[in-house]
């Protein structure tokens, strides 16, 4: 693992109108690294993975992408490092309007410099990865099912070679089976080339199985003041015996306190 | 005193300060789509998808309510002209009043209403379903991959389609006036060719373009910064439509305002007392 960070926030807050959803965060990712991000709804976890790409903006702080920060880069440069960055969205986000093969060749169609025959040979090569037949070519997002849209938008961000790969809940939403096949995927995608994988997620199986480290985020609007967003930082191998009983609660998926809290207010 | 001036500031400043900032960030939005238009950054096949939809898809309802309109006109004014027996300036009138500002006006509203209210429910379902971050995340910009070819459309076709409309209200008044009330043909049609101008029709088709433009930059502004939710979609399909009828007649105004003193200038009217 290289030293410096390939993904970096300092001090990086985000706030929407009167909301502070972010404040304070540094976290440093590494190149190669599989950094799993968990906490409760509502913590801040997705506006984390979007901050990475620039679809937000810090409201304070920054974050840097290989040392360069990108409040600084232009539309271009901006453009061009997206493209270095494969994103799994929590739906999915299939383009309604197109079919499954033309959802995958997205990216590489727009990229451009690429010949017809080869993108559909990378499509193809990409649905095989995921484990979709070439019948599911002509499908249109409605008729698939959830476990298919997810594995259709992982072959969509794979499609581009990305450095980085973002996944943002992979796994909510399916069944205990499908949830295995999409953690198998995301350990594929790390063993078959070089990438950085930031996976948000709530399930701890995925967390057992993909992370290398784990970064735990609390919600703003719960932390005393003067205390971090970040409970915990490390290998999840530390998270059943963290200091923090905030972090071992949610690992353990006990309500306890919490429900106690939820009441009051 | 200081009740109010917060009373001031919460019912006058505040709302004009916040509708200053919406308009400018509206102008940001349309400076940038309209870059897109310039660079074709779009699919032309979207274009073409786009345009059935605007263009083809609205061609029977603009033509009944053109129609109507004209038939409209022609009962409402043929009493009174034919109380002071001007029946066969009746034509002149309508037809100019529907190529100058009916036709425009009503294709527009009547767009605004079918299309931009799609248009504006489209884009916003794409934000809330995150399709718009993915665009970006491929690399292309939503704003001018999806909204450029929408005002594009629009552009060329709400002209048309007001083309369309000013024809289908000359049927219709022209079938009531000539048909119902048996005013003369020849004067009826004289007349007409007489007050209506070039100058009228291409007026009114300038209106068409302004018009087209504006009202699908704003659905796809409205689309593009919905709330989230099914209520976001919703309210931006609504605002999307009263938005750009507002719009659309204010604009009217101040072009019809523009467009006379335009004419004036470059036509002046005569002045025996200069000869």
């Amino acid at each position: 693992m290289s030293e410096t960070p390939l993904i970096e926030f300092r001090g990086a807050g985000v706030r929407f109108d009167r909301q502070q959803v972010l404040m304070g965060i540094d976290l440093a990712i590494h190149a190669n690294e599989t950094l799993c991000v968990i906490g409760e709804s509502g913590c801040g976890k997705t506006v984390l993975l979007k901050l990475i790409v620039g679809l937000l903006q810090p409201t304070e702080g920054e974050v840097l992408f290989e040392g360069t920060s990108l409040k600084t880069l232009t539309e271009q440069t901006l453009t061009r490092m997206r493209l270095r960055v494969g994103f799994l969205f929590q739906q999915a986000a299939l383009f309604d309007s197109l079919n499954v093969f033309d959802n995958v060749a997205f990216g590489p169609r727009a990229k451009g410099g690429v010949s017809e025959s080869e993108i559909a040979n990378r499509v193809r090569d990409r649905l095989r990865d995921v484990g979709l037949p070439p019948t599911a070519e002509s499908k249109m997002p409605a008729e698939l099912s959830g476990g298919m849209r997810k594995r259709v938008g992982l072959a969509r961000a794979l499609a581009l070679d990305p450095d980085v790969m973002l996944y943002d809940e992979p796994t909510t939403g399916l069944d205990p089976i499908m949830t295995d096949v999409i953690n198998e995927l995301i350990l594929q995608t790390r063993q078959k080339r070089p990438v950085t994988s930031v996976v948000v997620t709530h399930e701890m199986r995925t967390v057992h199985k993909c992370a290398d480290r784990v970064v735990m985020l609390y919600p703003r609007s719960r932390l005393d003041p003067g205390e971090q967003q970040i409970l915990y930082d490390g290998p999840q191998a530390g998270l059943a015996t963290a200091a923090d009983s905030r972090v071992r609660q949610f690992v353990e998926g006990e309500a306890r306190e919490r429900l106690i809290e939820m009441k009051e207010e | 005193m200081l009740a109010a001036s917060g009373f001031l500031q919460r019912s006058l400043v505040t709302p004009l300060a916040d509708a200053t900032a919406a308009l400018g960030e509206w102008s940001l939005f349309a400076a940038r789509t309209l870059s897109g238009v310039l660079r074709c950054s779009y699919r032309w096949r979207e274009l073409l998808w786009v345009s059935v939809e605007v263009g083809v898809a609205s061609v029977g309802v603009i033509a009944i309510t053109g129609m109507f309109i004209g038939m409209v006109l022609a009962v409402q004014a043929y009493g009174q002209f034919h109380t002071i027996g001007m029946d066969t300036s009746l034509g002149a009138i309508i037809h100019m009043s529907l190529v100058r500002e009916l036709g425009p006006v009503l294709a527009a509203v009547m767009l605004a209403g079918r299309v931009g209210s799609a248009m504006a429910a489209q884009m916003a379902t794409m934000r809330v379903t995150e399709q718009l971050d993915a665009l970006a995340c491929l690399g292309v910009d939503p704003v001018k991959y999806l909204a450029a070819p929408r005002v594009l459309a629009c552009l060329i076709l709400l002209p048309l389609l007001t083309v369309l409309a000013d024809l289908m209200g000359l049927v219709g008044s022209t079938l009531i006036c000539l048909k119902v009330y048996n005013i003369d043909s020849y004067h009826y049609w004289r007349h007409t060719q007489d007050f209506v101008k070039d100058w009228d029709l291409l007026t009114g088709l300038a209106k068409g373009v302004v018009f087209g433009g504006v009202l699908s930059l704003i659905a796809c502004h409205r689309g593009f910064n919905s709330r989230p939710g099914a209520e976001g979609v919703g309210r931006a399909a609504t605002e999307a439509f009263v938005l750009s009828f507002v719009a659309i007649l204010v604009l009217d105004f101040f072009l019809a305002l523009f467009i006379n003193t335009l004419h004036s200038l470059l036509w002046p009217p005569f002045n025996p007392h200069m000869a």
